[in-house]
């Protein structure tokens, strides 16, 4: 018998963009939300959507989960539209809230069995997926603990794994890590990074710049509901502001030299003579590779020598005029998560 | 396990043989594992049902130890006339348990990861309803279990004792709609509870639950009589065979309680139903 159901069949036999998304608006009473966002993200790949609170990220993806209805505007998850045919849509992504919206009174593995026996994996599946998932989400000893018991990572763990028991070819992730204490945040990435090497669609939001920079293909940044620069961490990056060569002295005694030396090439020279450092701007990678000759001929001995580009929170920063990421940080997610909790409805 | 399921590998007849087989389930199978849900909160959560146990028999004792002997009614026994009372209560605080319950699942985003599922939108509701007639029976079997210890008897025909149960699921099923309308409508569990705390328990008290209606003054009285619970006490009273029927200064509710309890339940049912489902639906669509 072949394994294909009808189901599965209408879920995968698609080539095009595993997202696309077409002038979503999303008015309510007295905001609007979301803005004009159109977004397209090719099967097997991440794109993350970057934004601070109430940018409209949560609202994007519940108008793309089907979970609420565009103003207007359209999207299509796997070739389905969310407004014509949102079960097949439902069918084809799985979708991880900004709350863990695990059921705290059942176990891991109820849990499990709860969301793959509603997606109507037979009894056996369910089991032996179940297995596999816990087991990969380091989750095996804890299946049959109460939810309750868990900490904050397992139960995004648990989340994630709940939300792959049937296999979505596409994923959302509405700030997975949010909450997070560092070391489970780079476990959860490493979870994400597995997925999209086994072919799974990722779009996720995310107010960390850090995070967007580790796991996006392409991003989308996102602010009062409006989409304001697309591309890939490093064209953003390139679009504002200016990379720097910064070069580093290993003598004290050699730094005024190399200073003469750099600013015989270049056009400025930023000296921080504590640190043994000396900056200036670049235009790119060609500049680099000319001071680099420069000092190799040179008797100036350099620890380190290397082109720093703006960070994203740079980026961040010229072209909203504000910063995404909170000074509270982390000790601020409760408080951050209430703020899109009002935002999301 | 697979993921190829992205790639165009998957629609080839080659599929991975673990890829899992999918069975939309149908509209059973949905509220059965939604009840089965509700059930394993239970199993962990024993104390979910104090309401239906522990605090219908504190108020059975109450009642007939503490309040029982000063309060005269048409019956030999006030136990006996107490019990439907007391059932009748427990039904109505069904409604309790649907609104509290959803408005947690809606507030910690569990409805949310069931609307992201390929199932039907209603699967959610009716499950919790199902759950609540079986919570609230529970309490039903409990009271009547209590009953039978402290003198309450069925006195009448087989036929009459089922037909005043199925009245009892009636109501409760009309209450469970105005569970989904509050627990639908309001932000916070505690707010659910004060509101529930502030109405269904006042109403339950202010019918013939009690205390006999013909003590009250004459528009009290009234109010009371036309209260439905009054109707669906009177009724099981008198098919259980505890009291004889209403005297004739009761009110044309009580003369005639069990087409008027079924009305109620059908007339509660009509009204407040569409305003619970769009309650629902207006919480979920943002």
């Amino acid at each position: 018998m072949t394994i294909t159901t009808e189901a599965r069949t209408r879920r995968d036999r698609f080539t095009g963009p595993a997202i696309e998304a077409e002038h979503l608006v999303k008015r309510f009473e007295d905001m609007t939300a979301v803005d004009d966002v159109s977004l397209t993200v090719p099967q097997g790949t991440v794109l993350g959507l970057l934004g601070p609170n109430g940018a409209g990220k949560t609202t994007t993806v519940r108008m793309m989960t089907t979970l609420t209805t565009p103003t207007s505007g359209t999207a299509r998850v796997a070739g389905h539209d969310v407004l014509t045919d949102p079960e097949a849509v439902r069918l084809s992504m799985g979708l991880t809230g900004q709350a863990a919206t695990v059921d705290e009174m059942l176990t891991g593995r109820e849990n499990l069995r709860l969301i793959g026996s509603l997606y109507g994996l037979g009894r056996a599946d369910v089991r032996r997926l179940s297995d596999e998932l816990l087991e990969r989400f380091s989750l095996t000893e804890s299946g049959n603990k109460v939810v309750k018991e868990y900490s904050g990572g397992m139960r995004r763990r648990l989340d994630l794994a709940v939300s792959l028991i049937a296999a979505p070819p596409v994923l959302f992730l509405d700030e997975p890590t949010t909450g997070l204490d560092p070391r489970s945040r780079v476990e959860l990435w490493d979870v994400l990074r597995g997925l999209v090497t086994d072919g799974t669609t990722l779009l996720l939001t995310t107010q960390y710049l850090e995070e967007a920079d580790q796991l996006a293909d392409r991003i989308v940044v996102i602010d009062h509901g409006r989409i304001i620069a697309e591309g890939t961490a490093l064209e953003l990056k390139d679009q504002s502001g200016q990379a720097a060569i910064v070069l580093t002295v290993s003598h004290t005694e050699q730094l005024e030299e190399a200073r003469a030396l750099l600013a015989s090439h270049v056009s400025e020279v930023h000296v921080d003579t504590a640190a043994r450092q000396l900056t200036a701007p670049a235009d790119g990678l060609s500049d680099m590779t000319r001071v680099a000759a420069v000092f190799d001929r040179s008797e100036i001995v350099l620890d380190d020598l290397g082109l720093k580009r703006p960070s994203l929170d740079d980026v961040f920063l010229s072209l909203t005029g504000h910063r995404a990421e909170s000074d509270g940080d982390r000790d601020g997610a409760r408080a951050e998560q209430d703020v899109q909790k009002g935002e999301s409805r | 396990m697979t993921q190829a399921s992205a790639t165009t590998t998957t629609s080839s007849p080659t599929a991975r043989a673990d890829a899992p087989r999918f069975r939309p389930p149908g509209l059973l199978r949905q509220v059965q594992m939604m009840v089965w849900r509700n059930l394993k909160h239970t199993r962990r959560q024993p104390e979910m049902l104090t309401d239906v146990t522990i605090q219908p028999i504190m108020f059975v004792l109450l009642f007939a130890f503490v309040f029982g002997g000063s309060i005269r009614t048409d019956s030999g026994s006030y136990r006996e006339w107490l019990l439907p009372g007391i059932m009748a209560q427990t039904m109505a605080f069904a409604s309790f348990i649907v609104a509290s319950g959803l408005n947690m699942d809606l507030d910690k985003g569990v409805i949310d990861r069931f609307r992201s599922l390929p199932i039907s939108r209603g699967s959610v509701l009716i499950g919790r309803s199902v759950y609540a007639i079986i919570h609230s029976s529970i309490g039903v079997f409990v009271m009547s279990m209590t009953g039978l210890a402290i003198g309450w008897r069925i006195r009448d025909g087989f036929g009459n004792a089922v037909l005043a149960f199925a009245l009892l699921l009636l109501f409760g099923f009309a209450m469970i709609w105005f569970g989904i309308l509050v627990g639908s409508a309001m932000r916070s569990v505690e707010a659910v509870n004060g509101l529930m705390f502030t109405t269904i328990f006042p109403i339950t008290f202010l019918a013939n639950t009690f205390a006999p209606t013909e003590a009250m003054t004459p528009w009290l009285r009234s109010v009371a009589e036309w209260n439905p619970i009054s109707a669906l006490v009177q009724a099981m009273r008198e098919l259980w065979g505890n009291v004889p029927p209403a005297p004739p200064s009761a009110s044309w509710p009580l003369q005639h309680a069990v087409v008027v309890s079924v009305g109620w339940s059908l007339l509660i049912t009509a009204v407040v139903a569409p305003l619970a489902i769009r309650a629902y639906a207006r919480r979920t669509a943002d």
